[in-house]
């Protein structure tokens, strides 16, 4: 018999009952729940009369909606503070644990997740929203849920799951100076499409993977979703398992050492077999941008946009429509195009090691005048070690300032909009029509892409920059 | 919640011949601040649909009186990017019962189901051929049998099968949802976590 994937030994732990032709009934070790998708859930359990099955496995803060700026004051906009008071008041009533607004370990869902080592390797781990796949880098299944779901999930720990088909993909050898793990990301988007991947839960693996840090493959497990996979998962090794010890959710003691172990059996066996499987060079990956309204609409950063000839002759319409709406033109290239905003945050590219490659790239530089720029931290933590690391003086000194932590500008749905028209390099993950404010123009990237941008004015080549 | 069952459905339907509409065209992040399932009918494509003083967009197809039905017909790969269930609230608000396209993104199409609204997976000409009739004639109609997971184009007869897992078949079918079945099984549940280990 095949060996088995990571994927099968941790899904097939926590299958509490298959249904013939039907979806398994999973068990879910830790659901996070924040302010968005959450309150029609709630309002469910309590339709029902029934209380939240399992409270101490589920973890709850408020992200998408607030402010980020003068956070001790009550949020000005009325639903926004309505959907924040309602998480709140939920969570008092089922005993949910809340990082609430202004609570030090508030912030981002992924990016509170992983730093309090709420998450683990060889868990399954759900959330309503879809970058759940973030909290895969650890070697967990996560991925995001639907409401129905999270009321599911908050009334018997439980979801209904189809398994989903698997797929490798490698990548071998050594990265190019100035080519971050967003960019692999980028890259490997660009090559499958956003539809590339649906259908497959993703393993990455392979020497370019190995050697990325724990934040970086946080990084590429957050866009695994927009390859359209359900969620993107890297095998636990010595780099996650440091990474988890001793951060204040952690198995301590005795328990650390029995999980370990368990861990330490976790990764693919060397005879397992996936149904799909991709194996892409280090070496050909260059820093990325998108120019499109989709994130597999990417190029290496000295290339051009596709002229229409490249494109399937069925996809014209589409295609065209996307870069009207860019207000770009086929066949441009993307170098010295004009960036209004800059956008440094979000789950995929907010956390420390983020905002020190920014600062680093802009040490002792100045901020182009015609930039607006928004350094947000994925979280309070995040916030105080920028404080206690100098990155803040660093980042004032050059004209940037760093706000406080939230979603902020990845989805505007608080009043951080990129007003219509303009142009904003973003280190999010989505570059949807709108995303970031009705029409806002996005281009995904690194944050040294973003940090080029910012300090020229201009789309610039990160490694022209030192 | 109980949901509506489905059986069948004969409609005439709206093409959307675009492809890759992501959840945050079907309902911008903006309209999810709500905290109830009510009223996300009236934003469905809001951006595409309405113009800034919140007029209608003339060529925007939900605004064309040529166009009618409860079946939705969009381009290849339809409901990717966030998680949003609100997206079919939106679809299911406004009245849609089933989503016809190419290729849907996962979790939308599980969203769908949750919510009564049946995606379909066609074949490329399929698809096409659909844009191509109703175009001719706006009056073209559809028939879905869920029963025998066959969907056919009124116009040319052409009849094309697809696939649902026989579960969630069954509660469509019978409008009953997961969390009724999840709660039916607590005590297998309660075992399951009994006999695993906890660091
Ligand atoms: S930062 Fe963006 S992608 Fe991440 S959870 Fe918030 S809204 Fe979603």
């Amino acid at each position: 018999m095949a060996g088995k994937t990571l994927f099968d030994k941790i899904w097939d732990a926590h299958v509490v009952k298959s249904i013939e032709d039907g979806p398994n009934v999973l068990y879910i070790d830790r659901q996070f729940v924040h302010e968005v998708t959450s309150p029609q859930a709630f309002a469910g359990v309590k339709e029902r009369g029934i209380q939240v099955f399992r409270p101490n496995q589920t973890f709850a803060t408020p992200d998408h909606n607030i402010p980020t700026k003068d956070q001790h004051l009550p949020i000005q906009e009325e639903l926004s503070r309505m959907q924040v008071a309602t998480l709140a008041k939920n969570c008092e009533d089922f005993g949910v644990t809340q990082f609430g607004l202004g609570h030090p370990y508030n912030g981002i869902v992924h990016v509170v997740g992983p730093e309090l080592g709420i998450t683990q390797p060889g868990m399954t781990i759900v959330c309503g929203d879809s970058h759940t796949s973030t909290h895969g880098a650890f070697g967990a299944i996560a991925f995001g849920i639907g409401t129905s779901e999270v009321e599911m999930c908050l009334s018997t720990q439980c979801i209904m799951q189809p398994k989903p088909k698997k797929m490798r993909i490698n990548v071998e050898g050594t990265l190019k100076p100035g080519v971050t793990s967003k960019d692999i990301a980028l890259y490997i988007i660009a090559k499958l499409t956003t539809g590339g991947g649906t259908g497959y839960f993703v393993e990455f693996a392979g020497s370019t993977i190995r050697s990325l840090s724990m934040e970086a493959r946080m990084t590429l497990c957050n866009m695994s979703i927009e390859l359209g996979a359900r969620g993107g998962m890297i095998a636990p090794d010595e780099v996650t398992i440091e990474y988890v010890k001793g951060r204040e959710y952690a198995p301590k003691g005795e328990a650390w050492n029995k999980a370990v172990a368990y861990w330490r059996s976790l990764p693919t066996d060397t005879d397992a077999v996936f149904d799909k499987e991709y194996t892409y060079k280090a070496e050909e990956i260059d820093p990325m941008i998108t120019y499109g309204t989709n994130p597999g609409m990417g190029v290496a950063i000295t290339g051009n946009i596709p002229s229409l000839d490249s494109i399937d002759k069925a996809s014209h319409k589409t295609y065209l429509k996307s870069l009207e709406y860019m207000g770009f033109a086929p066949g441009e290239k993307m170098i010295g195009k004009k960036v209004d905003y800059v956008f440094v945050g979000s789950c995929t590219n907010g956390r420390i090691e983020d905002l020190r490659m920014f600062a680093d790239a802009i040490k002792g530089k100045k901020k182009a005048s015609n930039v607006i720029a928004w350094i947000v931290p994925g979280s309070r933590q995040v916030e105080k070690q920028a404080k206690e690391e100098g990155l803040i003086e660093i980042l004032e000194a050059a004209g940037f300032e760093l706000r406080q932590p939230g979603c902020s500008a990845c989805l505007a749905m608080n009043d951080d909009k990129i007003p219509a028209g303009m142009v904003a390099v973003a280190t999010s993950n989505r570059n949807f029509e709108g995303r970031q404010g009705p029409g806002a123009r996005t281009l995904l990237a690194s944050p040294l892409t973003a940090a080029a941008a910012a300090i020229s004015g201009v789309i610039t080549d990160p490694r022209s920059i030192n | 919640m109980p949901i509506e069952k489905f059986v069948t459905l004969e409609s005439t339907y709206i093409p959307l011949p675009i492809e890759n509409v992501d959840t945050d065209q079907i309902i911008p992040a903006r309209f999810l601040k709500a905290t109830t399932k009510e009223g996300f009918g009236k934003n469905l494509f809001c951006d595409w649909r309405y113009e800034k003083d919140g007029s209608p967009k003339k060529d925007f197809v939900l605004n064309d009186p040529t166009y009618s039905g409860e079946i939705l017909v969009a381009g290849k790969n339809f409901g990717s990017g966030s998680s949003r269930e609100h997206a079919a609230w939106a679809i299911a608000g406004y009245g849609f019962k089933v989503v016809v396209s190419s290729y849907f993104a996962d979790i939308f199409r599980n969203n769908s189901l949750n919510n009564g609204v049946l995606p379909v997976v066609v074949s490329e000409p399929f698809l096409n051929k659909l844009f191509e009739c109703v175009e001719k004639d706006p009056k073209t109609k559809l028939k879905v049998d869920l029963e025998k997971q066959s969907i056919t184009n009124l116009a040319t007869g052409d009849t094309e099968s697809f696939e649902i897992n026989s579960y969630k078949k069954n509660c469509l079918l019978n409008g009953y949802d997961d969390i009724d079945f999840l709660l039916s099984i607590k005590p297998e549940i309660e075992a399951y976590e009994k006999q695993t280990v906890k660091f």
